[in-house]
């Protein structure tokens, strides 16, 4: 029952993380183009269904009058031939021309994204021999550039899906795909797995932050930087229990001995818009409370629980962690 | 005298009285003589009793508890359905487990696929065919039970898992390396006894197209058959041909399950890409394989309503027959989001939307046919008009979904769940509730409530829309398939609510509609003989019901006979047409010729037995025990299910008949016993390894795939196949077949001895050529879970081997036969069909070593 109680409650928190997540309200070249395809197909469905089925009704309804044998073989040739033949040449053409310009490649920052079960691993490649700068469920992109996205993954298929920014890619273990996406407005905008990939499929999500050109690099280079050492007390005893459980096992903090690489990166995880893969707000409780119910909040995550932590090491652990900015 | 020359003489001396004159038909017949007949005729066809009444074999039987059957696991399927609905009501519900969920999604598609619109469609086929075409039965009757059995068998294996919380979790699309990889039993449960059913399903689809093609009535040719006889060859072909790459692939992949080969695994150099091909080569094919049945009661339904034949009845075999050849080459359009470069997602974007050609086709010719007649609405009807008014919201979506940049951004999110249920529910559910009204009085001879139909009516259409209508919108918002919950910030929330609210609507209406059709009906009258004044040979059953379908077959000379043919119900009772009687107290019906339907022989048909539930049992077992591991009683059962099979055939296939010729009636004077293409089961044959060759196909296919899209496929340094054993393998192997070649030849001209002891050198060298075959892999140093080249080459090794292994028993069951009497000169059906069997096996190892021995060493 207690633990019921707690997903209720980290369930409420979650409510207040989410970006906008639809085809419809784009905010992407590649998107819009999509949502405009969209709309000019849904006219034209609208338009063919009210005629087919408006013919059958008036078959079978209105005027059940006898049709000569020569008249009904013209309507199967001209409704069955001759007039799917035109539109459908005429909409494919259009489709398939939108094509080239989907796919084109991006320039500048390359991002690597891994699917990992069931979070996302993130790099920035700037493409000038430097390492890559590792991130982890967050992607930040510059306005008005057409960035090109690397993908792939580690054990299962998943895969990579911004409505609002362009259509999905999927991401697959041993084999690299890629897309581009080309935002053209700045805000935060949110990203879900979109290949079923394990028991917690639904909990795999993340925030895009798109932003200005110059406000993008700054953040590059504050993610390059390594942590930032806690100064004040709690904190200071959360960093200390993050070495003494063992947490640097699997995660990376870099700048400390935690180095990691199963989990997710944490060197910034204070500073992104959600945590646990876009399903927690972030907020010192939510770090808690993801800690010590890690399986019940997302189910078959391998990081374990450590329920066994005491009330007060929880929270310096939290508080450890949101001041990871 | 040999077979052939018997045939050509009973068939020259039909010339003169085949086709039936009028004056023939005129005759009368005394009434004692008709009561006399049709006694033994009733005696002849008696279904048992009692307890005994499982063992009935008859399609009238086994299509009612198929039909049932399927029906039950789509009761369940939507169970399923709606507890995903009330988890699904309000945002992060805890209702269902995550994992349960899953389990949930994963068996509410399988059973709905595998459980509930194949073996529906093969259940009502079964039920309909044989009357369709005035045919006594299905061709092999015992083949129908013991597919019936192991679909209830696997079925219950299968759908049961769900309730030990052990079912399948991948997905029904079982994309690997996730269901590679799952713990537990689920994904074994999924190929195993899906497999198992599979199989079932394409015997069936087998015994369908021998029964199209060789069971019609005398003169009904090929372009004088029903629609619904066409929609049955062609979906049956369909079968036939999309199945054997889902079994190649479930073999692989349970390969890799049980063994460890890594087939599917990127770091041993497998690619999950290749199951991603093999299944939906399988499964888009399948979306036709489920929705072309329904046109085909739209076709039997529409003509009826118009009281006219259909109109542009070429044209629909047409499309439908293009439709079955342009759902092959589709696939990729379940994969346009996986990368592939753009020229294969424009390719098949446009073969994706030339398929509404043919489907615009069938539809134009339904309207027509009601424009051109006087139309009499009914309640089969009114479920027609309700699938139109579905299915075109349903192709209309997958018009847009086959355009491929759409297809990106709504992929695998609800918008794919409301199209492919506006397609199914619309292209297949209602069609199937107008089939069963119309035909409840040709099943039944009673009718089902209109009352209650136009209520379960209103309620599924209404209900069905207010669950799948707002998934469109539900989808464009961002909304993924197969999550167990969602947040509720994303606006998705009403929307879901109102999902459920519909499900349940429609839920109810299922309710009404199956009370409609169990509840006890024996007071009420039984209904006309025709009762909608329908055209075709159904319609023309006695009533109330007898066994024996049709009193006598008739000779056809229309589309619509009970239209066209003066007095033909007439002459059928009073058993002026063919088979009248019997005599002999055996079970016939008459098979024809492929084209022209003229009659070729008096086929006898298997009656009741307990045999083919028995074999059913053990293969049963063979198929399940792997699923844990337990592999010394599923061999055991394997043993024995091989024995059930031989033993049943062996006792009541192509027995030796009592006399040579007989009377068919008309004057007519028929073979009872026939070989080679003029018989049943050589059809059954040919077809059934058209499919097998299908599957090996796909593993080669396999095999072409590593090559192509894994550099580094045969790595440096990997071993050979050893080509000197090999080569030796391949020369046993022409030995086996030039001499069994060469024993057919000779025992047809009387050297049965001889011909016995050539068959003797051809198993010996069967054995050897098997065990070279084993040995130039298993000494090679391959070792199959190092990396996916030694692990193909060993499962194109393993599956030659296992065929030649059935090769070998049936060579036995030859030298058997010829020992103790069964294959003489004339009866040489077996040794036939065994030839034949072994024409493929011989391509298939010619073609097995040089794509195991050659091809790697030119790499």
């Amino acid at each position: 029952m207690k633990n019921v109680a707690l997903i209720s409650l980290s369930c409420l928190l979650l409510s207040s993380c989410s970006g906008v997540q639809s085809v419809l309200d784009t905010a992407g070249k590649d998107a819009s183009v999509l949502a405009h395809l969209f709309w000019v197909l849904l006219v034209g469905a609208i338009v063919l269904w009210l005629l087919m089925n408006g013919l059958f009704f008036y078959v079978t309804r209105i005027e059940p009058r006898e049709l000569s044998r020569r008249a009904a073989e013209a309507l199967v040739i001209g409704g069955g031939i001759v007039f799917p033949f035109i539109l459908l040449a005429g909409l494919i053409a259009y489709a398939l021309s939108i094509m080239p310009d989907q796919r084109a490649a991006g320039d500048g920052v390359v991002v690597r994204v891994t699917g990992e079960q069931w979070w996302w691993r993130v790099e920035y490649d700037l493409g000038d021999g430097s390492a890559p700068i590792v991130s982890a469920n967050e992607i930040r992109l510059p306005v008005d550039h057409r960035t090109e996205i690397k993908l792939g993954a580690n054990k299962v298929i998943h895969s990579f899906w911004v409505p609002a920014l362009a259509g999905k890619m999927d991401m697959f273990p041993g084999r690299e795909t890629r897309m581009a996406v080309e935002p053209e407005k700045t805000g935060i905008f949110r990203g879900q797995c979109a290949e079923f990939c394990g028991e917690s499929h639904a909990l795999m999500a993340f925030q895009t932050v798109v932003l200005e050109q110059d406000e993008f690099e700054q953040w590059l280079e504050r993610e390059r930087q390594d942590a930032v050492q806690p100064t004040e007390a709690v904190p200071r005893q959360g960093e200390q229990l993050f070495v003494s459980e063992g947490c640097g096992a699997c995660h990376t903090i870099r700048g400390t001995e935690a180095q990691g690489n199963l989990g997710p990166d944490l060197t910034h995880v204070g500073s992104r818009k959600s945590l646990g893969a876009g399903i927690l707000p972030p907020t010192a409780e939510a770090f808690s409370n993801w800690t010590r119910h890690t399986g019940a909040i997302k189910p078959g995550v391998k990081m374990p629980s450590f329920a066994h932590l005491s009330d007060r090491q929880i929270e310096a652990l939290g508080q450890y962690l949101e001041a990871l900015k | 005298m040999t077979q052939s020359t018997q045939n050509r003489e009973s068939s020259s001396s039909g010339v003169a009285t085949y086709p039936p004159t009028e004056q023939m038909l005129e005759e009368k017949i005394d009434k004692r003589t008709q009561e006399k007949t049709a006694d033994r005729l009733r005696k002849a066809w008696e279904t048992p009793k009692g307890w005994r009444y499982w063992s009935a074999v008859n399609n009238s039987e086994v299509g009612v508890w198929y039909s049932l059957t399927a029906f039950f696991f789509m009761m369940c399927a939507g169970v399923l359905a709606l507890l995903m609905r009330v988890q699904l009501a309000v945002p992060e519900n805890d209702f269902l487990s995550a994992d349960t969920f899953n389990q949930f999604f994963t068996m509410h598609g399988s059973a709905m696929m595998f459980l509930f619109a194949v073996p529906m469609f093969e259940a009502i086929s079964i039920l309909v065919l044989p009357a369709l075409l005035g045919a006594r039965d299905m061709p092999f009757p015992r083949l129908s039970a013991y597919g019936y059995w192991c679909f209830l068998i696997g079925g219950i294996f299968v759908m049961g898992s769900i309730l030990f919380g052990v079912a399948p979790n991948s997905g029904w699309f079982m994309y690997p390396p996730l269901a590679t990889k799952a713990e537990g039993v689920g994904s074994d449960i999924w190929l195993l006894g899906l497999s198992f059913i599979e199989v079932a399903s394409i015997a069936a689809a087998v015994e369908l197209i021998v029964g199209v093609l060789k069971c019609r009535p005398p003169g009904m040719r090929i372009n004088l058959m029903p629609l619904y006889g066409w929609y049955v060859l062609v979906v049956g072909g369909m079968i036939l041909f999309a199945f054997p790459p889902l079994i190649a692939g479930d073999f692989l992949f349970e390969l890799e399950r049980s063994f460890d080969w890594p087939f599917f695994d990127p770091e041993r150099g497998g690619d999950p890409m290749l199951w991603q091909h093999l299944f939906w080569i399988f499964g888009h094919p399948e979306v036709y394989i489920v929705f072309l049945p329904s046109i085909a009661i739209a076709a039997m339904v529409v003509p009826t309503v118009a009281q006219r034949p259909i109109v542009g009845y070429s044209w629909i075999v047409l499309s439908a027959v293009g439709t079955g050849f342009l759902s092959f080459g589709l696939w990729v359009h379940h994969m346009f989001t996986t990368g592939l470069p753009s020229i294969s997602l424009g390719f098949f974007t446009a073969a994706s939307e030339a398929v509404v050609i043919p489907t615009g086709i069938q539809l134009f010719a339904f309207v027509a046919t009601l424009m051109v007649g006087r139309v009499k609405l009914n309640l089969p009807m009114l479920y027609i008009a309700g699938a139109l008014a579905i299915f075109t919201a349903g192709g209309l979506t997958g018009v847009m979904l086959a355009l491929a940049p759409f297809d990106w951004q709504v992929h695998d999110t609800y918008f794919v769940v409301a199209h492919l249920h506006y397609t199914l529910f619309g292209g297949m559910v209602f069609p199937l509730i107008a089939g069963i009204y119309y035909f409840y009085p040709f099943f039944t001879k009673k009718q089902m409530s209109v009352r209650l139909g136009k209520i379960a009516f209103w309620l599924l259409f209404t209900g069905f829309h207010i669950a799948f209508l707002p998934m469109h919108l539900t989808g464009l918002m961002g909304m993924p398939r197969r999550v167990y919950t969602y947040p509720s910030t994303l606006g998705w929330d009403w929307l879901n609510m109102i999902s459920t609210v519909g499900a349940f609507i429609v839920a109810v209406g299922f309710l009404v509609f199956t009370y409609d059709l169990l509840r006890p009906k024996g007071k009420q009258p039984y209904t006309p003989r025709n009762p909608y004044n329908a055209g075709t040979l159904e319609w023309s059953h006695n009533i109330p019901d007898e066994a024996w379908g049709s009193r006598s077959i008739p000779y056809i000379t229309s589309r619509y006979p009970l239209w066209d043919q003066e007095k033909i119900v007439e002459r059928m009772d009073a058993g002026r047409y063919y088979l009248a009687d019997a005599p002999e107290g055996k079970r016939e019906t008459l098979i024809t010729t492929v084209l022209d339907a003229k009659p070729i022989q008096v086929m006898r048909v298997t009656g009741p037995a307990w045999i083919t539930i028995c074999a059913a049992i053990f293969t049963g077992g063979a198929f399940i025990f792997p699923t844990f591991h337990w592999y010394p009683p599923a061999i055991v059962s394997g043993i024995l299910a091989i024995a059930c099979v031989l033993y049943w055939l062996w006792t009541s296939t192509a027995p030796i008949p009592e006399q040579k010729t007989k009377d068919a009636g008309l004057g007519l004077n028929l073979p009872i016993y026939a070989s080679g293409p003029a018989s049943a089961g050589w059809w059954g044959v040919w077809i059934t390894m058209l499919g097998d060759s299908t599957a090996f196909a796909s593993l080669i296919f396999g095999f072409f795939f590593y090559w192509t899209a894994k550099e580094n496929f045969v790595p440096s340094g990997s071993d050979f196949v050893l080509a000197s054993y090999l080569v030796l393998g391949v020369l046993s192997f022409a030995v086996t077949w030039a001499t069994l070649v060469g024993a057919r030849a000779l025992n047809r001209r009387g050297s049965t001895k001889t011909a016995r002891n050539l068959l003797l050198v051809s198993a010996l060298f069967t054995i050897a050529g098997t065990a070279l075959f084993c040995l130039s892999v298993v000494n090679s140093g391959l070792e199959p879970t190092s990396h996916v080249y030694p692990a193909i080459i060993w499962a194109i090794m393993v599956w030659t081997v296992v065929h030649t292994a059935v090769g070998l028993i049936m060579l036995g069951y030859c030298i058997a036969g010829a020992t103790f009497g069964k294959l003489t000169p004339e009866h040489d059906a077996d040794l036939c069909n065994v030839t034949l069997y072994w024409h493929f096996i011989i391509i298939t190892v010619v073609v097995a070593s040089l794509v195991i021995g050659l091809l790697p060493r030119l790499l």
